[in-house]
């Protein structure tokens, strides 16, 4: 039993070393933020691509950040909402440290923020197995990758006036 | 209530950044609905209980946050389609089933006086000192009584019987016992309404304490109160149950829900009916 785990451990880790994609991922959990919430590393090796955080950023099934938020150029959205304040301008206020620490756990950036924490895969209060209704198991999936996250961010920093 | 950390967290990130405030928005007008050509008039907007202290300047119905469209179906009897489903439920009360070989009207008689404030004044505290929806007396009174099954919380036989018996409380204003022995079921209810569930971390005050009048992409936050219950739903096209519309609302949070005629949805619908204390019963409201 435990030869073969010694001798399974090292195997796995090389198939997983080849399956995995070339980019390499910071995990959740290994996430380091600052005292005011920036996150300086970038989550993932592949750089953002902000066309695709464009898409993340309205997408209802991931970022859907448009429940909460209005950017006055994306006449693409049906409704926008206002409960969080209009992301024009994001890229003139925010560093892009910044930007990744809001868009992966805003509470740490505005303590108590009603902004969901788009990384984090644990802590909850009766968490639920997406929108079933039904209990899920912690750890729960992120709710958005890392690559996502760099996405947004990339398109969060387009965002000048 | 958050405010100071808000503000706190605001300066440290330095910046004259504009965050909004707790953004509530008081609806536009807070006219009344006028219901049948005047024949009644049900406030939409009064103040709001004390134990709120403060929370919000004034308790909203939330017909007011609605659209036009909407809100003038709720204003003429016969344009109301959850009408139909009170006289379903005027059919029930009068049919005979169990075997005790009874109906309600067997024993209770005519609905409108028998049943008349009871909606205002649910949930509360039984003889027994458990804490009852209506759903929940109906129930006792099928099973202990005639002898008969007991009716499925959210089917529709039972929802008809409610929606009949609310009819009967129309304009009364709501006016729950928060004291006494109901007492620790409101607290309960009261930590459920503050407490952020799921992976969205979002708790009932969020949405309709801290945002009501906002948009949360297309729907248009009420405050969440329950005088209208049951109400019927243009999405759903039927009426929908106080706890299936909570259900709804916490698995919405991406959380695991609980069921519905549970003790905590219970205690919640306990809490939720003394913030809209002073609101009147709207019998079967109408809303999308
Ligand atoms: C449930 C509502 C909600 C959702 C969904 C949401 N946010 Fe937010 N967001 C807020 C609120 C509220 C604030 C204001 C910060 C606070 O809590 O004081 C905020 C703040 C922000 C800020 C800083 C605002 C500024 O000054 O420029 C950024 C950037 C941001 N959000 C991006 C996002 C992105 C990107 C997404 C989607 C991945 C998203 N938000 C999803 C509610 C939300
Ligand atoms: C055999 C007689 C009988 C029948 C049949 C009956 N009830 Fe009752 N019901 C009672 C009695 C007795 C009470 C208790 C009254 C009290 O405690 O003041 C009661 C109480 C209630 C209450 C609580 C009233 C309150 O003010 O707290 C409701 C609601 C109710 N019944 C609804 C119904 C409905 C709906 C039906 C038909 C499905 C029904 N009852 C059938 C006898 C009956
Ligand atoms: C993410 C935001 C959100 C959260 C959190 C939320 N709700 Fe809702 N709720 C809504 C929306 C949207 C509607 C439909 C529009 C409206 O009336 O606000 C609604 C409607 C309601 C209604 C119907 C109001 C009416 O007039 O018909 C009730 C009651 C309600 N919610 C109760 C609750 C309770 C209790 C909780 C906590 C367990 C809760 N909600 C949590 C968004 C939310």
């Amino acid at each position: 039993m435990s030869r073969h785990a010694v001798f399974l451990a090292p195997a796995a880790l090389m198939v997983m070393a080849l399956a995995a994609p070339l980019a390499a991922e910071t995990a959740p959990q290994d996430v380091v933020f600052d005292d005011f919430g920036s996150i300086a590393e970038p989550l993932s090796d592949t750089a953002g691509n902000a066309e695709q955080g464009a898409v993340v950023y309205v997408d209802r099934s991931t970022g859907n950040c448009v429940a909460c938020h209005a950017i006055a150029d994306r006449t693409d959205a049906d409704f926008q909402g206002n409960i969080g304040p209009s992301l024009d301008g994001a890229g003139d206020r925010w560093t892009t440290e910044q930007l990744r620490g809001i868009v992966a756990d805003a509470k740490r950036t505005f303590p108590e923020s009603m902004m969901p924490s788009m990384y984090k895969t644990s802590g909850y209060i009766r968490p639920g197995d997406a929108f079933t209704g039904k209990a899920g198991t912690e750890p729960l999936p992120p709710l958005l990758t890392a690559q996502q996250i760099e996405d947004v961010v990339a398109y969060l920093a387009t965002l000048k006036e | 209530m958050t405010t100071p950390f808000r503000m706190a967290a605001a300066a440290a990130m330095a910046c004259a950044l504009s965050l909004p405030a707790l953004a509530e928005t008081a609806p536009e007008n807070t006219d009344p609905i006028v219901i049948n050509a005047g024949e009644l008039e049900l406030p939409t907007a009064v103040p709001p209980p004390a134990h709120l202290d403060g929370a919000v300047p004034e308790i909203y119905s939330g017909w007011l946050f609605r659209d036009a469209a909407t809100q003038v179906m709720q204003t003429d009897d016969f344009q109301n389609p959850g009408m139909i489903f009170v006289d379903q439920g005027i059919t029930e009360w009068n049919t005979v089933e169990g075997a005790a070989e009874k109906s309600c009207a067997s024993c209770h008689e005519d609905i409108s006086v028998a049943m008349k404030g009871l909606r205002a004044t649910t949930p509360k505290v039984n003889k027994d000192g458990v804490l009852w929806s209506v759903e929940d007396y109906v129930n006792d009174c099928r099973v202990n009584r005639m002898e008969a099954e007991a009716l499925d919380w959210n089917g529709d036989r039972m929802k008809n019987l409610t929606a009949a018996i609310s009819m009967q409380s129309r304009g009364m204003p709501v006016d729950v016992a928060i004291d006494g022995p109901a007492q620790p079921f409101w607290e309960q209810g009261k930590e459920m309404y503050y407490t952020r569930y799921g992976q969205l971390e979002l708790s009932c005050s969020n949405c309709h304490e801290d945002h009501y009048g906002d948009w949360i992409r297309a729907d248009h936050l009420s405050q969440g109160q329950t005088n209208g219950f049951p109400v019927y739903r243009l999405k759903d096209a039927g009426l929908v149950s106080q706890h299936n519309r909570f259900r709804g609302c916490v698995r919405d949070t991406r959380a695991e829900t609980f069921a519905i005629g549970s003790d905590e949805f219970r205690a919640l619908e306990l809490y939720v009916a003394s913030r809209g204390n002073g609101l009147p019963v709207e019998g079967v409201s109408v809303r999308h």
